[in-house]
């Protein structure tokens, strides 16, 4: 447990000193995005990771968390601060109310409904065109501030973001290693038999989604304040599916991983650039590899490969001597 | 303590129960024996809430728990374990039992994502309690291991040490002597009637005869779906009916 508290300390540590060796510029602002892509990635991981249940709809909740904070706040002047917890809120009970039946479901078939869910509000930012501006997007949304400070640099932002993504992983962290997080894992190996010692198997996964949904929205907004101008094509399909990859990336069930497939997946096509046309193909061979190879996660992957190196390393001395 | 009234189950056109009745008391290990395809675990999946019946009530002390699905029998005393043991394998064994430890524990989602003072409290009791119930079924220096990594027969004790932890007023065990070899079985049988003399009315579907009859203090034999006899385990073992049963029409 003092161990776990170490690891986030250093971990919180290196991420506050960043900006101090970036110092501005682009690469700054991507990082924001690293940020704001790690709440997705660790909300997903906890309901894909922990409890083993799939969602093609996270994107959804995202831009619902963007779109309202947006239009509470620009169209009808609230409180951006009010806005986001009320965008909380609701996306929360949504989640709750759609959880019910949709988790029912297993497997591809949950996929589909997720998908489907994903789709339809797409499609809603695309053609309610009187409240969400449509396709060409939703301009003039306020930045956020507490007091007199404003959040209106990339610095400000980063800290902004990653305070608040450190304090979700933390959170997430510590509900993994609870009677909760056991629960959630417990369904993931054997349904049956969690339900036999009692867990309300149904509830639960009910409640996780929802919290995962709760995550994705607070995101959201944090994304709309930062940029001020969202548009649809953001909270796509794709998106969703990028998602599950940072998730697989990083390694079902670790939420350091889950930091480590958003920052990777965030950066490579950044990375990548310097490959022109050919980016994507790139990126697509690194994905392919990293599957192949390290179907534990990059985290675990790593793991694999000092033990490895560890193991070799004492030989090849034996060896000289 | 448990009355089984009336139970008919089936599958399409095959019939695997039909009208089955039968008591169990409480305190004793009531045997369902029977050969293969006697509708016995079927008679498990049916009282343990997996599977629907066609006709029929399952009364637990007093109460009408037909048709109640898993997670709320437990809450009511009755718990199960399977055949094939279903173990958490991605767990460690210690994890295992602390999640039968579930029902007995109350911290939400707020509470644990937050550490407060009486999650804290709460898992450092659940982990004591964990740890008693490992040493009671014999495995505590196991605590550590991943439970997929564990022999069968150690697999075997884990599922029981996670049933009774639970709490149950009765436990069902599918099989428990199943994988087993001759000295983990005689163990086995030593641990069932420590868990029956803990209180705790055991109901156990089992092929092993020498523990069945070693063991159980009654005995129900099934076969093609009915009740075929019914009694102590001596009453069965002159039973020619359950004889001819068991070798076949003589």
């Amino acid at each position: 447990m003092r161990r776990e508290l170490i690891k986030f300390a250093l971990f919180a540590a290196v991420v506050l000193t960043v900006p101090a060796v970036v110092k501005g510029g682009y690469l700054l602002n991507v990082l924001v995005f690293v940020g704001i892509n790690t709440m997705l990635a660790v909300a997903l991981n906890l309901l894909l990771g922990f409890a083993g249940q799939i969602s093609l709809g996270q994107a959804a909740f995202y831009g619902l968390g963007a779109y309202l904070s947006g239009i509470l706040t620009a169209t009808h002047g609230w409180n951006p601060w009010l806005a986001l917890f009320a965008a909380a809120a609701a996306v929360g009970l949504l989640a709750f109310a759609i959880g019910f039946p949709i988790l029912k479901l297993k497997g591809h078939y949950l996929a589909m409904a997720t998908l489907g869910f994903g789709i339809i509000v797409y499609i809603v930012f695309n053609e309610y065109v009187d409240v969400t501006g449509g396709p060409s997007g939703f301009p003039g949304i306020p930045g956020l501030q507490i007091g007199d400070l404003r959040f209106d640099s990339d610095l400000k932002s980063y800290y902004l973001i990653w305070t608040t993504a450190l304090l979700i992983m933390l959170l997430a962290v510590n509900l993994t290693r609870s009677r909760i997080g056991r629960a959630l894992r417990a369904i993931h190996d054997s349904e049956v038999a969690a339900r036999v010692l009692g867990v309300n198997a149904r509830l639960l996964k009910v409640q996780v989604f929802a919290c995962s949904a709760v995550i994705s929205c607070i995101a959201g907004s944090l994304y709309a304040h930062t940029v001020t101008f969202i548009s649809p094509s953001t909270f796509g399909f794709h998106f969703s599916v990028e998602l599950l990859t940072m998730v697989i990336i990083g390694g079902l069930g670790s939420i350091y991983g889950s930091c480590l497939g958003a920052a990777l997946l965030t950066l490579l096509p950044e990375f990548l650039r310097t490959f022109q046309d050919y980016d994507i193909v790139v990126y697509g061979l690194l994905l392919i590899v990293m599957t192949m190879f390290m179907p534990g996660g990059l985290v675990q992957g790593a793991a694999t490969v000092w033990r490895l190196a560890l193991r070799l390393l004492p030989a090849k001395g034996r060896g000289d001597a | 303590m448990l009355e089984v009234q009336g139970v008919t189950c089936v599958f399409g056109g095959l019939t695997a129960l039909d009208d089955v009745s039968f008591t169990v008391r409480a305190g004793e290990i009531t045997g369902v024996i029977g050969p293969n395809g006697a509708g016995k675990t079927t008679l498990f999946n049916i009282i343990t809430g997996i599977y629907a019946r066609t006709a029929g009530r399952i009364v637990l002390e007093g109460r009408d728990i037909s048709g109640l699905p898993p997670e709320r029998l437990t809450r009511l005393g009755l718990v199960r374990t399977f055949q094939n043991i279903e173990l958490f394998g991605q767990m460690t064994v210690l994890e295992n039992v602390m999640v039968g430890l579930h029902t007995r524990s109350r911290s939400g989602f707020f509470a644990c994502a937050c550490k407060l003072p009486q999650h804290l409290a709460e898992e450092r009791r659940i982990r004591a309690q964990a740890t008693e119930l490992l040493e009671f079924v014999g495995i505590p220096d196991l605590a550590d291991t991943v439970a997929s990594n564990l022999p069968f027969g150690k697999g075997r004790l884990l599922e029981i040490a996670r049933a009774l932890a639970v709490k149950p007023r009765i436990m069902l065990m599918d099989e428990p002597a199943a994988g087993l070899n001759s000295r983990e079985t005689w163990q086995l049988g030593e641990l069932i009637r420590k868990i029956r003399d803990t209180g705790v009315t055991v109901v156990l579907v089992e092929h092993d005869m020498e523990l069945v009859m070693d063991i159980c203090d009654a005995i129900v034999v099934l076969n093609l779906g009915r009740k075929l006899a019914e009694g102590t385990p001596r009453q069965i073992q002159e039973n020619s009916e359950v004889i001819a049963a068991y070798l076949g029409e003589g």
